[in-house]
């Protein structure tokens, strides 16, 4: 089998004694939350840290109130029945049963880029002498690129960016607290603006009320697939007169992020089919998907506006039941 | 023969024999096993596509602490290969590596942990050369060869047969349709990952326990490479957990922890990541496909020439025999006056191709079944109709000399016909839903053996004592596909004993007789017939002693449910035990043997070795699919299929059988890949399995099946155990035609290559509506320089079975007419 390089562990109590310990060993030390995908990654020596500073022992990031703590699993998520649907549904749709157990919102959060050239073992790395984000020197996505074009692939974070939610990072030295999307860079490498030694802790959302939401998931397999679009809409409204609406994208750039002229664009009207379509193309237009994920990036950037109309027609009350059943080829919350 | 008349066992739903093992996690995999002083291997693979090995240096290596054995090349001096004609493979690579992933070197350490670290300590100069990755680049490239035997260049196989004139039954033809298709090459996905475990024993020979589909072959091709005497090697074929061909072929690792084992005394185990599963491969070739074929305009077929070729990868494997599956088992379905098959494999810098369930099989299939649909709606005709009106029949051969005995093709249409209510839904449903329909017939198991011999190809054997217990020993290998409980069947129905009184040996050479494998879906027809002669020998020991005791003639002597009576008298009753022990009394130690061989098959002419078999399954599927004509994103709620299995011998176990093969063809039909990636040549000679993790290697998951109806239908074949055919490949062939005849059905383009994906039906939508022909698929078929072609006349010709040649040695086009 695959096996972990040599590391040492460390299991603090605290986010206190958490930040001490990252601030103690620098850039050789990674956070440890569910382990899915900072373990396998590590088995194919994506990522190789001396240090593994586990938080399963930090009884506070597991708090479960008005503020998510970071290490609430996806599972807790998805069944907490007054979060809004858009965060839920992402959650839902994350990877298998048993992986959601596990795996925690802060590192849904915080999840690695991935790429088709850059999630492989270190054996076939080698076979393509390695690659910009990891070991190399080129790009073999975009040769040309100077950036790392790896994707982004969290579901929960477009979900909260359209939700208006907002992180808090605690470091040894100071807090602070930041919308979802100021989280994020359009950098493979370095897509979090977190700082080395700082902690995600939390996540608060904005009061709900007068506000609808849904997420909607595009991958091969309805059963266990990494996105390679995610549209998360959210909008608040005044009978069926938008007030206000946020519309983010996932997985079609190294970032999740918010489609500001679209929020304008919505606002004070009614969600009929000219005003979706012209929102959907307007989104669409935004999504610039790569060859380095699963599927056609050609397909992928052509059936966006589809999937941002799935999303409306969903706020403005459309029954969406089977269109969802075929897309995820399950119920969804 | 028994008095009885009725079935007891064969046809009743049951537990299967492995069941309580496997559930309760009782059964123990090649991964399972650990021995005391057990040390653990690794392999270092190529990192280059195509290279010459210069120079390896393993000193380093060797210093590393905890490391036992570097083995490298020049341990294996001995080629290997499962066909006699391939013999092109080195257990660890001698001066050339051939695709990325193959093995160059091991390490023999204290753990896995150490042996991977020391890999990585051994440095190997290669010199590149230039890289092959497809078929046509293999046809346009001769030198470099990636081995230097073969037709010529970079050709493995090429190979042509004519079975009476084709170009004059298509010139006589109302229509000829004329399609090339691709199918892409896939992989097996079995959940165990190939593992073997080699120990000296205690008597100073030598043991493999691993996960192999034919532990005979393997132990053949072991005696040969490590150069010992087969008897001094014992080979055990522990459960697999799932083969689908495979873990058909002798593999390197299995070479190389049996040669570490001898070295160093001790226990040698290795167990391949996920990653090196892909790479050993062997699974289906990548085909393109052209066909043409005649019709006339009444829905027959007048004669049909089909061109393939096949991306064999960087060894021959199976290569020899697949070549000849893309095209040998074309007739058996429909009637066709005159057949021409042009075939041809190639060498690339891939991980070598080989047997996938159904072996070189669907690939022509899917080309076939969807120009059928193709030509129904040409002529106007329901599709189901065209086909029942050509179907072959029982007791025929076909063009190529195959002789087909039972036959329900016709059943398993009309049943999914009616089933699915094909025609109140074909061409009716609304636009974005359909359904499509194909159908298969496959072989129960190959009637030659791999290797030239007169010898059985199953032998099974008996033993019972004075305490009632049954032991059958057969060197059947069970893979997850049932062969243990059809084994244990069949005993206990001849012995009127239930299975669960049944113990069963198998899969190891050294004291079971020699199966020759789990493969070409011969288990069922070859070790069934074989345990039949056995058991009945038995039974006629015990009727013949249990009779005088009843006062009865042995012939009316019955045994049913663990009783042994007189028909007429049933009052009168011996328990099972009690007739043992009088037959142990009468004639010493019980047990007996039993063996089969297929019969000979009619052709003679050279290449009729690859299609014949003791009898052919059949199968029909209608596959319903809604498409989303603006994403293309395609759904199939509900397949139905139907499977003339000859005889349920377990009937939960063949429906089993059969969703199995649904979900891999359906797994086919819309998403599996075995797909590379080249990199830029200017910056990279690289050349990678684009995906090789279960993650990103697409295959359905349970979650993902639509639900699936199966209809079995029952027409026992007289060669056949209780008339039971196979049921483990043939089911999965209608699937994916199927599938694409009913994306043509709900939007209406032809996707003539699998996978069939949205990416592929929204271009082709897009095409339609630009008025072009709406149509995904190869746009031509490359110029093969096939060999003239072998001419055989069919039987409704005058042929013999045999080639014809003329005075000159060119082909004959007819019969010689007696003087």
């Amino acid at each position: 089998m695959m096996r972990l390089p040599w590391f040492e562990y460390r299991a603090p109590r605290s986010v206190a004694e958490a930040a001490r310990i990252l601030e103690g060993e620098g850039p050789r030390a990674m956070l440890l939350a569910g382990g899915t995908d900072l373990l396998p990654n590590m088995k194919r020596r994506q990522q190789a840290p001396a240090t593994l500073v586990g938080l399963r022992g930090v009884a506070e990031l597991k708090r479960n109130g008005a503020a998510l703590g970071a290490a609430l699993t996806l599972t807790q998520i998805e069944q907490k029945n007054d979060l809004p649907a858009a965060l839920r549904q992402a959650a839902a749709q994350v990877a298998t049963p048993p992986l959601r157990n596990m795996a925690t919102l802060g590192g849904n959060l915080c999840l690695d880029t991935r790429c088709s050239y850059y999630n492989q073992s270190h054996e076939w790395r080698k076979a393509i002498d390695f690659c910009l984000k990891k070991d190399g020197e080129t790009c073999w996505v975009a040769t040309a690129s100077k950036r790392c074009v790896a994707v982004s692939s969290t579901d929960t974070a477009p979900a909260l960016i359209a939700l208006g939610a907002r992180v808090k990072l605690v470091s040894s030295k100071e807090e602070r607290e930041i919308p979802v999307e100021v989280l994020y860079k359009n950098d493979g490498i370095e897509y979090l603006t977190r700082k080395p030694g700082e902690i995600l802790t939390e996540v608060r959302l904005p009061d709900q009320a007068g506000w609808r939401s849904t997420y909607w998931k595009l991958r091969r397999r309805g059963s266990f697939d990494f996105p390679i679009l995610g549209v998360a809409a959210a909008a608040h409204f005044d009978g069926d007169v938008v007030i206000e609406a946020r519309i983010a994208l996932g997985a079609v750039a190294s970032r999740p992020f918010l489609i500001e002229k679209a929020s304008e664009f919505l606002k004070g009207k009614r969600l009929t089919d000219e005003v979706i379509e012209e929102a959907a193309n307007m989104v669409g237009s935004r999504a610039k998907p790569m060859d380095n994920a699963d599927m056609d990036l050609y397909w992928r950037k052509q059936v966006t506006p589809d999937f941002v109309g799935y999303a409306l027609r969903e706020l403005r009350g459309d029954d969406m039941r089977e269109t969802r059943l075929r897309i995820a080829r399950y119920a969804v919350a | 023969m028994s008095a009885k008349e009725r079935l007891e066992v064969v046809g009743q739903v049951r537990r299967r024999v492995d069941g309580r093992g496997k559930t309760t996690g009782q059964t123990r995999f090649a991964d399972d096993l650990a021995l005391p002083r057990m040390v653990h291997c690794k392999l270092l693979r190529s990192p280059h596509p195509h290279a010459v090995i210069e120079e390896i240096h393993t000193e380093k290596a060797k210093q590393h602490p905890g490391v036992h054995l570097v083995l490298t090349g020049k341990d294996f001096p001995i080629p290997f290969g499962i066909m006699p004609v391939s013999q092109d493979e080195y257990a660890l690579a001698n001066v050339r590596v051939r695709y990325v992933g193959d093995p160059v070197a091991a390490v023999i350490a204290k753990d896995e942990q150490t042996a991977l670290e020391a890999i990585e300590l051994i440095e190997v100069k290669y010199r590149p050369l230039p890289t092959i990755s497809d078929p046509v680049e293999a046809l346009e490239t001769a030198e470099p060869r990636i081995h230097d035997y073969g037709e010529r260049g970079n050709i493995h196989r090429n190979q042509a047969h004519e079975f009476g004139d084709v170009e004059e039954a298509l010139a006589k033809s109302d229509h000829v349709f004329e399609d090339t298709f691709f199918f892409q090459g896939n992989t097996h996905l079995p959940m165990e990952q190939q593992a073997s475990l080699a120990a000296v024993e205690g008597d100073g020979k030598l043991l493999l326990s691993t996960s192999t589909q034919n532990p005979h072959y393997l132990h053949r091709q072991l005696a040969c490479v490590l150069q010992m005497p087969a008897s001094q090697i014992r080979v055990i074929a522990c459960n697999n957990g799932g083969g689908f061909g495979g873990k058909c072929d002798p593999a390197n690792h299995e070479m190389v922890v049996s040669k570490a084992a001898l070295l160093l005394g001790r226990p040698v185990k290795i167990c391949l990541t996920r990653e090196e599963v892909f790479y050993q491969h062997r699974g289906r070739h990548p085909v393109l496909m052209k066909f043409r074929t005649g019709v006339t305009k009444e829905g027959k077929l007048t004669g049909m020439h089909l061109q393939t070729l096949l991306d064999g990868g960087g060894y021959g494997s199976h290569g020899a025999a697949s070549t000849f599956y893309t095209g040998v088992l074309t007739p058996v379905t429909y009637e066709l006056p005159r057949f021409k098959f042009e075939a041809c494999r190639v060498f690339t810098n891939k991980p070598p191709c080989g047997p996938k369930r159904g072996h070189g099989t669907p690939q022509p299939r899917f080309g076939q079944e969807v120009q059928l649909d193709k030509i129904a709606e040409k002529l106007g005709m329901d599709p189901a109709e065209l086909r029942l009106g050509m179907v072959t029949k029982d007791n025929s051969l076909t063009a190529n000399w195959l002789r087909i005995g039972s036959n329900g093709l016709a059943e398993c249409i009309r049943e999914v016909v009616r089933r699915s209510n094909f025609k109140e839904k074909h061409r009716k449903l609304p636009h974005g839903r359909g359904v499509g329909l194909a159908c298969s017939a496959y072989m129960c198991g190959a009637g030659v053996s791999i290797y030239w011999n007169k010898m059985p190809h199953s032998g099974v054997q008996l033993l019972l004592d004075r305490s009632g217990q049954v032991t059958v020993l057969c060197g059947a290998t069970e893979i997850g596909q049932g062969s243990d409980d059809v084994l244990a069947a069949i005993v206990a129905e001849v012995l009127g004993i239930a299975t669960s009184e049944v113990r069963v040996l198998t899969g190891d050479t050294g004291l079971t007789p020699v199966d020759l494998g789990s493969y070409s879906s011969r288990v069922t027809v070859m070790m069934g017939n074989a345990a039949l002669q056995a058991a009945t020998r038995v039974r006629d020991q015990i009727t013949v002693a249990a009779a005088e005791q009843l006062n009865t003639l042995p012939e009316r002597v019955v045994l049913s449910q663990g009783r042994v009576f007189a028909a007429e008298d049933p009052g009168k009753t011996l328990s099972f035990v009690e007739a043992v022990a009088l037959a142990e009394s009468k004639f010493g130690t019980l047990g007996a043997v039993g063996s089969y061989a297929p019969p000979k098959a009619p052709g003679k002419y050279k290449g009729a070795g690859a299609g014949p078999s003791p009898a052919y399954s059949f199968s029909a599927c209608v596959v319903e699919a809604e498409v989303d004509p603006k994403t293309g994103w395609i759904t199939v709620p509900k397949i139905w299929i139907a499977h003339d299995v000859g005889r349920a011998i377990n009937p939960v176990h063949v429906r089993g059988q059969v969703i199995g093969s649904v979900y891999m063809g359906l797994g086919e039909a819309l998403m599996e890949e075995q797909a590379f990636r080249r990199l830029p040549p200017k910056l990279s000679s690289a050349l990678v399995h684009k995906i090789p993790s279960m993650l990103e290697y697409k295959s359905l998951t349970s979650l993902d099946m639509p639900e699936v109806d199966v209809a079995l239908v029952e027409y026992p074949d007289p060669n056949c155990p209780f008339g039971a055919k196979e049921a483990g490949q043939g089911p999965l062939l209608p699937v994916m035609p199927a599938v694409a005849n009913a994306v043509y059905d709900a939007v209406g383009v032809r996707i003539d290559e699998v996978p069939i994906t949205p990416e592929k039906i929204l271009k082709a939508l897009e095409l339609k509506s630009q008025g072009k022909p709406a149509r995904v698929g190869p746009e031509n078929f490359p110029a093969v320089p096939y060999p003239a072609p072998r001419f055989v006349l069919p039987p409704w010709e005058g042929g013999d079975g045999g080639e014809l040649k003329s005075a000159d040695g060119t082909p004959a086009r007819k019969a010689k007419v007696a003087a």
